[in-house]
């Protein structure tokens, strides 16, 4: 992964707000951050701190409303989708972003055979005649290592594992060879076996194609064991983000360091016990003025209530945002 | 499916005989006698003999199984009979109306098509509204066009069809004019202008059973489209790039139409319900009407008949329905 290259995707200050009944949910909060070309980033962060509401954003793939997205920029090569005209994001949708969910049981529809879903965006973005589209489909099934494909294809979804039918997810995500994949949890839903075997199949065939990755996940074991930089989320908010050695080796923001305390060791001493992170995840009602992990941090001080910590520098492609951190840096200096 | 069918044919045998019996004991159980449609001039004895001649002072079981046999073996033996020129039902006596004293299956015979052409195109017609003011309702929720359906739909199902029905008939056929107020059941038509008269008189009843049956399937469609919209295969359909037309009217639509072709199979049925009230508002002469009439004459053959007849086609209709759901189901399987 060159480091000068130009990124895939490059994402500054998106704020999605949901408009509700009980008033409005600052879900996402000026999110930057970028993507290289091939590189696979992992971004971590516990359940509603906005990680599926960000990327989903960036595709313009949640309703609206209850969703507004109030700002920020997303360029794709030199296209802003934020602002590009639904035809154009239609035309990148499943293009040359291809998107793999959680819940293989129920992303698929029950009612159209697997062949017919994979063949959709292939007729669709590729122009592919209905023999084309079939033999594409037929490869991506082998690709993606489900045996007997050709004649697979005329099986329903209801008629695969769930293992099976995130295979099938990932072939249609990757039908039209897209630069961009990105995998909200896709093996959360699956048995610890099944999950390494779809671990194994990305890693794969990402050796193969070559599209940079987006993988949302809670476990930082997975990401350790594929991702290349680390993004993490709270809040709404990237609150540090690394190359994967660099965030394991030496995680700054309060929350991190808590989130890698959380992960139980194999090896090495046995643990007291887990640890879990004491707190409430914030409510997000309003655009945060101050630091949203604030309460739930021992390191807090003055400057925490009063100003929202923006994203700083603290090492080679590493940066947090935090005001003890750069303290920390500034007293040790 | 063929093995699913036969067993539920099968198991629909008790099922029936269960339910005629029950028509026959709730029938019988209702005041009123035949011989009260015996003029009084007629001589008492004379009386006494008619109805002895009906089978009307038979014990209950006694009727009970001749109705049986009548209407499972000499009525079918009939009909093969006048079909293919065989004598299996010679001498044989058919089910008899008491009021016609003839038999009660040829005056069915004669006003089911009556029904059929009236509520049967009200179904029709209010099966081909609501669908689409369903699926827009849905497409397009909280619009105008779904507030003002909404409300035309509550009207369609609160406000009863007699009621409709004789404010329909008030307005546009004593006011305006503009239909006749009987229908005319000798009508035939034959060329353009007995079809448009045919049309005319068709068009208040065809109207109010419309309206209630739209109010009710479109409701339905909209509720089902709305259900299949928040699921999670929408979603995949949208992140594939499928523009929202197709989302909706493909992938929302064909898992929507599973319950809703079920719902209106399984109403089928009703349209001959729906015929008792509006035949009788519009004076159409069809089955409905038909078992009004023998209800109020005690005609207990012809009212066990329609009934029972009715009984086969609830019966017969929730096994389509079943059918039609595994067919557009492809995770039902029936073996
Ligand atoms: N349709 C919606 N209406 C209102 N609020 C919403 C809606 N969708 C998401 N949110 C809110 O947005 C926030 C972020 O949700 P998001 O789904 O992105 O979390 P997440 O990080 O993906 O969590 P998980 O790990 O559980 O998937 C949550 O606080 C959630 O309550
Ligand atoms: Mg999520």
């Amino acid at each position: 992964m060159p480091d000068g290259a130009l990124p895939v995707l490059d994402v500054k200050d998106l704020k999605t707000v949901f408009r509700t009944r009980g008033g409005e949910v600052h879900a996402v909060n000026n999110v930057s951050f970028h993507l290289q070309p091939g590189e696979l980033l992992g971004v971590v962060g516990e359940s509603g701190s906005g990680k599926s509401v960000t990327m989903m954003s960036l595709i313009g793939l949640l309703p609206q409303p209850p969703a507004d997205i109030r700002g920020g920029q997303v360029m794709l090569g030199d296209i802003d989708l934020r602002t590009a005209p639904a035809e154009v994001l239609r035309g990148v949708r499943g293009k040359r972003i291809g998107f793999v969910f959680q819940d293989p049981m129920t992303s698929l529809n029950p009612v159209f055979t697997v062949g017919s879903q994979i063949m959709e965006p292939l007729r669709l973005h590729m122009g592919m005649t209905k023999a084309q589209a079939t033999e594409r489909a037929v490869e991506l099934l082998e690709l993606v290592g489900i045996p007997d494909a050709r004649k697979r294809l005329k099986s329903y979804p209801h008629q695969f594992s769930g293992g099976m039918r995130q295979r099938v997810m990932i072939a249609i995500a990757l039908a039209c060879d897209p630069e961009v994949l990105i995998a909200d949890e896709p093996t959360t839903a699956l048995d610890v076996t099944i999950q390494a075997q779809i671990l194994e199949l990305v890693k794969d065939l990402r050796k193969k194609l070559g599209m940079a990755i987006i993988w949302i996940t809670h476990d930082l074991g997975v990401i350790a064991g594929i991702a290349d930089r680390v993004m993490v989320m709270y809040g709404g908010q990237v609150v540090e983000q690394a190359p994967v050695k660099d965030l394991f080796a030496r995680p700054q923001h309060p929350y991190t360091r808590a989130l890698l305390k959380t992960v139980p060791h194999l090896t090495g001493a046995r643990q007291a016990r887990l640890q879990v992170i004491e707190g409430q995840p914030p409510i997000l009602t309003a655009h945060p003025t101050a630091c949203a992990f604030r309460a739930r941090c021992t390191h807090r001080f003055e400057r925490c209530d009063a100003e929202n910590p923006l994203r700083r520098p603290v090492g080679h492609g590493h940066d947090v945002a935090c005001h003890w951190v750069v303290n920390a840096e500034v007293a040790h200096a | 499916m063929i093995t699913f069918i036969l067993r539920r044919l099968l198991l629909a045998i008790p099922t029936l005989l269960f339910i005629s019996l029950m028509i026959f004991l709730i029938v019988d159980l209702a005041p009123g006698s035949p011989a009260s449609q015996i003029p009084l001039t007629v001589p008492p004895e004379v009386k006494a003999k008619i109805l002895e001649q009906m089978g009307v002072n038979d014990p209950m079981p006694v009727r009970y199984a001749l109705w049986l046999r009548q209407f499972f073996i000499v009525e079918p033996a009939y009909w093969i009979d006048s079909l293919f020129g065989t004598t299996l039902s010679e001498g044989q006596q058919r089910i008899v109306s008491w009021q016609f004293r003839g038999p009660v299956m040829d005056v069915i015979l004669e006003r089911i098509p009556q029904t059929l052409m009236v509520v049967g195109s009200a179904y029709l017609v209010g099966v081909l509204i609501a669908l689409p003011i369903g699926i827009y309702s849905a497409y397009r929720q909280y619009s105008a066009f779904d507030q003002v359906g909404s409300f035309v739909a509550m009207l369609g199902f609160s406000v009863p069809t007699f009621f409709t029905g004789v404010l329909i008939s008030y307005i546009f056929a004593i006011k305006l004019g503009w239909f006749p107020t009987v229908y005319d059941t000798t009508l035939k038509v034959t060329d353009w202008e007995s079809f448009v008269k045919q049309l005319r008189q068709m068009a208040m009843p065809v109207m109010v059973l419309a309206l209630a049956n739209a109010a009710t399937i479109s409701r339905f469609m909209r509720s089902s489209m709305l259900e299949n919209m928040t699921q999670d295969y929408v979603r995949t359909a949208r992140a594939k790039g499928l523009s929202e037309r197709t989302v909706v009217l493909k992938h929302v639509l064909r898992n929507s139409l599973i319950s809703v072709v079920t719902v209106i199979a399984i109403g089928i049925p009703s349209i001959f319900g729906g015929a008792i009230v509006t035949e009788n508002i519009f004076k159409v002469n069809g089955i409905g009407s038909a078992l009004i009439n023998a209800i109020n004459v005690s005609d207990l053959p012809m009212v066990q008949t329609i009934v029972f007849i009715f009984a086969i086609l609830v019966v017969l209709f929730n096994l389509i329905a079943d059918v039609l759901y595994g067919l557009l189901d492809p995770r039902i399987r029936y073996d």
